[in-house]
């Protein structure tokens, strides 16, 4: 066993793991945020991702161990103080989920391409989540939700998008 | 999945890690980013009893200016490699080649020099690498030595990098005014690359005056495409020409047939992702 110190959504957690425990498993058995899934086995889906010290990351691809010192924010960590978060909201305005599988990802991804590039386009929205694999929307109102967001527009309408599926 | 056990330890020195894989022995595995090795454990196609991870070292990461050639630690993320102005100015290949490495989680955990070590004969960074005569800077426990590109890529993921070494650097020559250019070629989105080409070329009043061509899984290794560099040089940058100097980018190669493409497949996407490689490096 090792001890590890993380902050995770806000809170100091000191826990001890076995080296071998992936993030993701580290998040969800040890410390319950089931809000993170794990979608496959192959570190493609996305759905995983968490941002470490800022920057997104596939949590079942990282060791917890390798988290010790650092900051981990999940899906749960997003709202404050029961406010949805503004990429969030926009998923929800812009009906970007269907089974919500891949939606924790998705959000937590393009929460950090927004902090990366404010305005992105249509093009750079769908390269950016491009490790981010969804199996029911074909996408299209996924980019649509990120514009909303990028555009700060709330609950107006929703700039048109011309590409189908990536 | 999740690896078998193993002992870790992460040691924030050099000199300390490298005595960690000498003491451990074969049965030792480095850690940089995880982004290869990870899954591999996961999958338990490999199982370590020691895994020596690097992150704790400081020097290995970032990138400096050394006169006449950029040196980039094995640490220094592909995200950071992408975002380095150095490297855009003076190394463009790498700049277009990171971009398209897999996906922003990704190139956010996976290192410069892990890619490189892992030696995937699909991985990205390989062909720009050799294409651009990197030199390797290896350390164990009798100290450092320097490994030119040519001599580093042995196999199928095998380097000149030994069991209880560290890849702690890599210097790469600046190419300061050369036009370059990574075309690569996927089936859908944030894939390996079916086949890949690394462009470089230095252009002086129309006329291609240097060029430097990397193959990506045309073989076991990445490849220089040396038949067409010296096609290129004297021509004059245009379609015409380029593609005349492309048609010998296969030369020597020896690609893979896999349920992506069989060999003749890729032998003819080289020939094509060359001639617009080239192209677009020279800006025409
Ligand atoms: C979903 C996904 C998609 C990907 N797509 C691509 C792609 O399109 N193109 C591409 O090129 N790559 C791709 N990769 C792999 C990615 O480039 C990895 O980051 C890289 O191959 C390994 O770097 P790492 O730092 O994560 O190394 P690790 O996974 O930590 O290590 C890889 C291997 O190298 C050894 N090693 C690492 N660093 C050193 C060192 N300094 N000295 C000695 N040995 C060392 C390790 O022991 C291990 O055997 C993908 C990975 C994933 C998960
Ligand atoms: S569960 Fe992590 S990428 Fe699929
Ligand atoms: S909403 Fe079902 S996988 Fe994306």
């Amino acid at each position: 066993m090792t001890r590890i110190n993380v902050k995770v959504d806000g809170a100091m957690c000191s826990d001890d793991v076995e080296p071998r425990t992936l993030l993701v498993h580290y998040l969800r058995e040890q410390l319950g945020k089931t809000g993170t899934v794990i979608g496959c086995d192959t570190s493609n889906c996305g759905a995983c991702t968490v941002h470490l010290d800022g920057r997104s990351v596939k949590s079942c691809n990282v060791l917890a161990v390798q988290a010790d010192g650092h900051e981990v924010t999940t899906i749960e960590g997003l709202a404050t103080n029961g406010e949805l978060h503004p990429v969030q909201k926009a998923f929800h305005e812009c009906h970007a989920l269907q089974c919500g599988f891949c939606t924790p990802g998705m959000i937590m991804q393009s929460v950090d391409l927004l902090n990366e590039n404010s305005d992105p386009s249509e093009e750079e929205i769908r390269t950016g989540l491009e490790g981010n694999l969804c199996r029911c929307t074909g996408y299209h109102n996924i980019v649509k939700a990120v514009q909303q967001a990028a555009d700060g527009a709330g609950s107006a309408a929703v700039a048109s998008t011309s590409g189908g599926a990536s | 999945m999740i690896p078998a056990q193993f002992d870790y330890v992460a040691p924030s020195t050099v000199e300390e890690a490298v005595n960690a894989l000498v003491e451990a022995g074969e049965d030792a595995k480095v850690l940089a980013g995880g982004q290869s090795l990870l899954p591999v454990l996961r999958m338990r196609l490999n199982v370590p009893s020691v895994v020596v991870d690097l992150c704790r070292i400081e020097s290995l990461r970032g990138v400096r200016d050394d006169g006449d050639a950029l040196v980039i630690g094995a640490m220094t993320t592909h995200s950071d490699v992408f975002h380095d102005p150095l490297v855009r100015e003076h190394a463009t290949l790498l700049t277009k080649a990171v971009e398209q490495l897999a996906d922003p989680q990704v190139r956010h955990r996976g290192t410069f020099g892990g890619a490189l070590a892992h030696a995937d004969p699909a991985g990205d960074l390989g062909a720009p690498a050799l294409a651009l005569g990197a030199s390797f800077v290896i350390a164990g426990s009798g100290g450092t030595r320097t490994v030119e590109a040519d001599d580093f890529f042995e196999d199928l993921f095998t380097t000149a990098v030994q069991d209880g070494e560290i890849l702690t650097e890599v210097r790469i020559p600046k190419y300061t005014g050369w036009g370059a250019h990574y075309e690569k070629f996927v089936r859908v989105a944030h894939q390996w690359p079916i086949v890949a080409v690394a462009a470089a070329v230095r252009v002086d009043g129309g006329t291609i005056a240097e060029a430097r061509v990397g193959l990506t899984n045309m073989g076991s290794t990445p490849l220089r495409a040396r038949a067409v560099e010296s096609a290129l040089v004297g021509q004059s940058a245009t379609d015409e020409a380029v593609r005349g100097a492309a048609a010998s980018a296969a030369e020597g190669t020896n690609p893979p047939s896999d349920l992506n493409g069989d060999a003749d497949f890729r032998r003819h996407l080289a020939t094509v992702l060359t001639r617009r490689a080239v192209l677009a490096a020279a800006g025409a």
